[in-house]
């Protein structure tokens, strides 16, 4: 177990140096590209790209840039930084840390949502195999796969914002709405009804196929058998010995999602204006605010990769095969 | 372990000689052109697919019919006498016009094009290089197959969303870019696949065979392997086309796939949320073609699935009459 753990989380750190090496070579070491100039934004002045040159070492060789780069990432009091935002100059960290609670409430109001439409919708479906149920929980399905984020947004928006808010019955606010959950939690939910379901929708839709899938397996097992053969109501035989141990596969899923939504929702925080991770990272890009760009995606890769490993060591735990291999 | 492979096979062998006579012998593809073909959802599907092919190629056609090039903004007529967009059904432009004053019916017909060439492109290469890199990986075993195995494990671990924002504000967006970004982030999912089944077949006795008639590594893997693992590619890929679409719009949709004013259903909705949503016609028609092509390749990718693996049970299939034995 300690081995297979270690190995994960080598791999794990394998992972996020390769992308925080190519986030280097593609914004500081790219062929014909002039970092001083990329980080200084739009109002450059001879005097900020010397500044510049000076402060990040763009004259030194390319190699001990990539060294100081690397230094300066390593999690460790007095070598972490990020670097300064060049639109505001505020210290990026900052930044991120003004925008994660918003991706937090993302992520659990709408993981809350998906988990039980989305197992609820499959075990539906898998207790009554080809029945109206299943059909109707393969169309949910499918249209989950195939709805792009963007435009189910764009629909809740248009039919519960705009139609609503014409006939006078504004019942949901205007996109770019968001209030912390300290300051009133009831507003803060009504804020976030319209990105939670848009999230929650869309994922959910993974969810009914696993648990399906996942479920159906289970219930042809012999245990299942010997657990009605006992006589134990079908209820108690679903709920309490099957869905339990067809989890294994939801568990997975629901790390590697949370975590994707925690480094941000980049297409439900553009559509409905939240100020989370992933419309600043947008925002970001749109005006080259590299500092920026860079510490957002490291902590996005960071978010993922980290919940790669706790999937994998809770699927060891789970599942005693795994560790074997 | 091939001990127990001989046994297993020796004593699947009886049951898989179609010796009864009177019946006549179909190859593979023709059983499931032949289960395709009763399955009303697959035809449908197909139907709805060659539809959208059909737009695409006729695009130009239905610009010359209409007299409007994509990008045309017809000053003249395209608005009306206030400046505004035209309603679908207005003379000329049977989708309407768009706040340019450009035809909405025109500019969907190329959106078809950049979709079905994303879409079809872009599985193809991720398709290619997977069953490759899988090939050599599951083929070759040892260090090879580690590091390939791991640059897989990589890829598939990345905020892939993110670092194609990142890639394509790096480079500047581009019809070419957008593919071989969405390449090759769905490379790994294939090759995934093909390397675990790679891995069991160099095992079986055909492969020795192979060996034993002189036969080299490359002809045994392309040759020999291959076409037992056509199957699960086939289905990969069709399940891969919507996802590389939805991937094109969503990049086009956050101004970083297809350039303007080239027209594609995600920067066409993308316009659309510039302008509001009095002009419900600009949302509603990309909307619906975009989903209706996503639709259409799951729900093909599931039929063909299914027809491919007898096991499955199919949910929306008619009954079929079974054939006498």
């Amino acid at each position: 177990m300690t081995r297979f753990l270690i190995r994960r989380i080598v791999l794990g750190i394998i992972t996020l140096w390769v992308i925080i090496t190519l986030v280097f070579i593609l914004y500081y070491a790219r062929p014909g590209v002039d970092p001083a100039r990329e980080l200084a934004g739009r109002a450059v002045t001879p005097q900020l790209l010397a500044n510049l040159n000076k402060e990040y070492g763009f004259n030194l060789p390319v190699i001990v840039q990539y060294w100081n780069y690397l230094k300066r990432l390593v999690p460790w009091p007095g070598a972490f930084n990020l670097g300064i935002s060049n639109n505001n100059r505020l210290p990026v960290t900052t930044i991120i840390a003004q925008a994660v609670p918003i991706d937090i409430s993302l992520a659990v109001g709408s993981a809350i949502i998906w988990m039980i439409l989305g197992i609820s919708v499959g075990v539906l479906a898998a207790r009554r195999p080809r029945s109206i149920w299943d059909r109707g929980a393969t169309v949910f399905v499918l249209t989950g796969v195939s709805m792009p984020t963007f435009i189910l947004g764009l629909l809740l928006l248009y039919v519960f914002y705009y139609l609503l808010t014409i006939h006078g019955i504004a019942i949901f606010p205007k996109p770019g709405s968001w209030t912390p959950f300290t300051q009133n939690p009831l507003e803060w939910a009504h804020d976030l009804i319209l990105p939670w379901i848009t999230l929650a929708l869309i994922t959910a839709a993974t969810y009914s196929r696993l648990t399906r899938s996942s479920l159906l397996e289970t219930l042809g097992e012999d245990y299942i058998r010997t657990a009605r053969a006992k006589g134990l109501s079908e209820r108690r035989v679903v709920y309490r010995h099957a869905l339990r141990s067809s989890l294994t596969p939801i568990v997975t899923q629901f790390g590697i999602d949370l975590a994707t939504v925690l480094g941000g929702a980049i297409i439900t925080e553009t559509i409905f204006g939240l100020p989370g991770l992933g419309l600043a990272v947008v925002q970001a890009i749109e005006v080259q605010n590299l500092p920026v760009v860079i510490g957002i995606v490291l902590v996005a890769s960071f978010f993922v990769v980290a919940a790669n490993i706790v999937v994998d060591a809770l699927y060891a735990v789970l599942d005693p095969r795994v560790r074997v291999s | 372990m091939s001990l127990s492979t001989v046994e297993t096979k020796a004593g699947a062998t009886p049951g898989e000689e179609p010796a009864v006579k009177g019946i006549q012998g179909r190859t593979p593809l023709q059983l499931v052109v032949a289960r395709l073909r009763t399955d009303r959802v697959a035809i449908i599907s197909i139907v709805v697919i060659v539809l959208i092919i059909a737009l695409a190629i006729g695009a130009p056609l239905i610009a010359a019919i209409t007299g409007h090039g994509p990008t045309d903004t017809n000053v003249d007529n395209g608005t009306d006498a206030n400046g505004q967009p035209l309603p679908p059904g207005s003379a000329g432009y049977l989708l309407g016009t768009d706040n340019l004053g450009r035809d909405i019916l025109v500019r969907i017909a190329y959106g078809a094009r950049v979709s079905l060439l994303v879409g079809v492109l872009a599985t193809a290469i991720a398709t290619i290089v997977g069953v490759v890199v899988g090939l050599f990986a599951g083929y070759y075993g040892g260090w090879l197959d580690s590091i390939l195995a791991r640059i897989m494990d990589v890829v598939l671990s990345f905020p892939y969303v993110l670092f194609a924002i990142v890639l394509v504000s790096v480079f500047g967006s581009s019809l070419p870019l957008t593919i071989l970004v969405i390449a090759f982030f769905s490379f790994a999912a294939i090759g995934r696949i093909v390397r675990g089944q790679a891995l069991s077949q160099r095992e079986k006795e055909y492969v020795e065979a192979a060996h034993s008639l002189g036969a080299g590594n490359l002809r045994i893997m392309f040759v020999d392997i291959l076409p037992n693992l056509v199957a699960p590619v086939i289905v990969l890929a069709t399940l891969l086309i919507p996802t590389a679409i939805i991937f094109e719009a969503t990049l086009s949709f956050l101004g970083l796939g297809i350039a303007l004013p080239t027209p594609s259903w995600g920067n066409m909705l993308s316009d659309a949320e510039g302008v509001g949503f009095q002009a419900w016609w600009f949302y509603i028609f990309p909307m619906v073609f975009l989903l209706l092509t996503t639709l259409a390749f799951n729900l093909l990718g599931d039929a063909v699935r299914d027809a491919l693996d007898p096991r499955t049970e199919r949910i929306f299939a008619g009954r079929r009459k079974k054939k006498p034995a």
